[in-house]
């Protein structure tokens, strides 16, 4: 490395983390509305629960929770040099987030289809409660999905840059960053998970 | 290493030329100056809005606009000056030019990213302002945007609340990089406890700004949805509340109070020992103090709800929380004063802005203690008592450190000395002005005057007139502060190194300083405010 360059790499992970402190706070916020709202409409929670399909639900989870570790191993992959298991890694990554996104569109597709959807006639027949529990399902998993494509397009980004050569073993803290994000985005689905499919 | 630069960053080539060098650089002094020539925009459209207010309450009934347009006004003045101007203001500002320099490294940990926060900032104030210049005016639910009318309202909310929400990207990003390059850039030997204090504060309020700023901007989405697609979060017709609204708001824009209060409490403790001649009292304690206050701020929110309906449990909890996060507050005033004691004092105008700075905070500390107690408080609520606490404090309190700061630091950043008579004397202006403005609707308060009206009875017709004289003195001596530092900029006498004799490293390095603030990183040995025996040089 030459003098001049500075380069830091822990501080490149610090402020990663301190990111990443940033958008649990956010979603921090949503859990609460989340809980306010879960105490003062508890039947009604329940009951729209249990309209949501734990089976698109699990699969979601297990899409997620593999492309966790797909990513991981990239990571280690990189410092062994392995090139092309890298990029195997990271394009399987890519594949689980593309599945994660398609099997949420034929979810909310069917939710559409049943006229549940924010500000619908349908849902506003249902009552206070259930527009609440929907509003907080599209507005959350919504903000989720958003976070899956950011996390797609940096994924994308690494994936170019390993595949160039710009991004090696010397320098492996933008993968690993990503790979940061990732769990992130990861983890929230976690609780989003039980709180709108497995609690009723 | 090539041979050391010697011209200063201004004069130091980029590859881009002309204002592209400014905009595209990524010298955190060139983006510290970026952001001070665009709050001071922003500052002066802010106070034209409130001296219009004021002109408007120079005489019951309508003077010189209607209740729509004051809603209005009141609302953009609110929305500039908390979220454009003193929210970014200290920390953007003086944090970018001068912690780099006084933690002794060449830049902040993420040039690029203080770049990038940089045009955040001005693509959200850009977006926030555009509701100026569309059909159907200005947002008019005051700064706080409080549901249910802010999704009720037929004025343009959305470009006001999305602005809001980018500008939050912005303070995140900032703080971010101010709390990873304090950890990992200090210069060798300045362990935590030799860092100078405003350093300190921005450590604070970076966490502050991290932690707190993502509630507002999950909340202004939620506004956002409301209006978009009638998600019905905060909504009593859809099964909302509109309390839960407030709560979220509040749990950042309380802290947020402390993201601007604490740089300039940081920037008070540069000044006065520098004008003091004297090592701080109690460095320590001031730094312990810093971070209660960014700690207590967090459970505080509460007292800005204390008639919207809350359990009697939370109402007294939140009112002891607000005494508590008043006690550090306090050992600071102490501290400062402890400072000034038997000291030799060199009367120049940073020092004049520190000393009424301890004055308005003293007022406007006190005043909130008022507002603290639930009883009173209940008296007191949404009347013009609660206008002059705040003003106090932020206008008061913020305003002076900054002013002080800019005046302590100018000769630093310009390399030249600005006109001391014009400053002392538009310093004098402006407090007079400053007190003639404020003081007088305590009064107002106590005696009943609601907030946000255009228009009031007769009784309280005296001291409006006063107050509205009090914001003409203000803008006075505002004029004769900034045309005083414009003029200095370009003709003001060279500076020396160090022309106040202060201790800390940014007074080490030529002004203004050169790209790399130092030929070669500093090792420090001793104490930022080690006033013992002269430094070398």
């Amino acid at each position: 490395m030459s003098i001049q360059l500075h380069r830091d790499d822990d501080a490149s992970k610090l402020g990663m983390w301190l990111f990443i402190f940033t958008e649990l706070l956010l979603f921090a916020g949503m859990f609460i509305v989340y809980g306010v709202y879960r105490y003062l409409n508890p039947v009604a929670f329940h009951l729209a629960a249990s309209e949501l399909s734990i089976t698109a639900g699990t699969i979601n989870t297990i899409i997620l929770l593999i492309s966790s570790a797909t990513i991981a191993m990239a990571s280690s992959a990189l410092r062994l040099k392995n090139k092309q298991l890298t990029i195997i890694l990271l394009l399987s990554t890519l594949f689980m987030a593309f599945m994660f996104m398609t099997n949420k569109y034929f979810e909310w597709k069917g939710k559409f289809g049943h006229g549940i959807f924010p500000g619908s006639d349908d849902l506003l027949r249902l009552g206070h409660g259930d527009t609440l529990f929907y509003g907080l399902y599209f507005f959350m998993t919504g903000l989720h999905a958003l976070h899956i494509v950011v996390g797609f397009i940096l994924i994308s980004v690494v994936c170019y840059r390993v595949n160039n050569n710009t991004l090696t073993n010397n320098n492996p803290v933008l993968l690993d960053n990503t790979g940061l994000y990732w769990h992130l985005v990861d983890l929230i689905w976690i609780f989003l998970f039980p709180l709108f499919y497995l609690i009723p | 290493m090539t041979k050391h630069e010697t011209v200063s960053f201004r004069e130091a080539q980029s590859r881009y030329k002309g204002i592209f060098a400014w905009i595209f650089s990524t010298d955190h002094k060139r983006i510290g100056l970026l952001y001070l020539y665009s709050i001071i925009i922003f500052f002066f459209t802010g106070v034209i809005l409130g001296a219009a207010m004021k002109l408007e309450l120079l005489a019951p009934g309508k003077t010189v606009m209607d209740a729509a347009t004051y809603n209005a006004i009141f609302t953009l003045h609110g929305v500039i000056m908390i979220f454009l101007v003193v929210i970014p203001g200290l920390p953007a500002i003086f944090g970018n030019f001068m912690l780099p320099i006084m933690i002794g490294a060449k830049d902040v940990a993420f040039p690029r990213l203080n770049l990038l926060s940089w045009w955040i900032y001005v693509i959200g104030a850009i977006i926030a302002l555009s509701s100026l210049f569309m059909s159907g005016g200005p947002p008019d639910t005051g700064w706080t945007f409080y549901a249910p009318y802010a999704f009720k309202t037929n004025t343009n909310m959305l470009p006001a609340v999305i602005g809001a929400f980018i500008l939050g990207f912005s303070s995140i990003l900032t703080g971010i990089n101010f709390i990873v390059t304090i950890h990992r850039m200090r210069a060798p030997g300045m362990t935590w406890f030799k860092m100078p204090l405003f350093p300190w504060t921005l450590y604070g309020t970076g966490w502050i700004q991290i932690l707190a700023t993502p509630i507002v901007g999950i909340t202004l989405l939620m506004i956002v949805g409301e209006r978009i697609f009638s998600i019905g979060f905060f909504d009593p017709a859809l099964g909302g509340d509109p309390i839960l609204y407030q709560h979220l708001f509040w749990i950042y824009s309380h802290p947020a109070v402390y993201i601007m209060i604490l740089p300039a409490m940081g920037a008070i403790s540069e000044i006065i020992p520098t004008f003091a001649n004297k090592s701080i009292f109690g460095y320590k304690v001031i730094v312990i103090s810093t971070l209660a206050i960014a700690f207590v701020g967090y459970f505080v929110w509460g007292h800005h709800m204390f008639t919207s309906g809350m359990s009697g449990t939370a109402l007294y909890t939140f009112s002891l929380l607000t005494f508590i996060v008043a006690i550090p507050s306090a050992i600071k005033v102490f501290n400062w004063v402890g400072t000034l004691h038997k000291a030799s004092i060199q009367l120049e105008t940073p020092f004049f802005w520190a000393a009424s700075f301890l004055f308005v905070f003293m007022i406007g500390g006190l005043s909130g203690l008022a507002l603290g107690a639930l009883a009173t408080n209940v008296h007191l609520h949404d009347t013009a008592f609660v206008v002059a606490h705040f003003h106090f404090i932020v206008f008061g309190g913020v305003g002076f450190a900054f002013m002080g700061a800019i005046h302590y630091w100018f000769p630093k950043i310009w390399g030249r000395m600005y006109n001391s008579k014009l400053a002392t004397s538009g310093w004098i202006i402006f407090f007079i002005g400053f007190c003639t403005l404020y003081l007088p609707m305590f009064f107002l308060g106590v005696s009943g005057m609601p907030r946000r009206y255009y228009d009031y009875v007769e009784r309280f017709h005296g001291p409006n007139i006063v107050s509205t004289i009090g914001s003409w003195v203000l803008i006075l001596g505002l004029v004769i502060i900034v045309y005083n530092l414009i003029r200095s900029a370009y003709k003001g006498e060279k500076a020396s190194k160090n022309p106040w004799g202060g201790r800390t490293l940014e007074w080490s390095v030529d002004s203004p300083p050169t790209l790399e603030n130092f030929e070669e990183i500093p090792v420090v040995t001793r104490g930022p405010y080690d006033y013992r025996k002269k430094t070398e040089a």
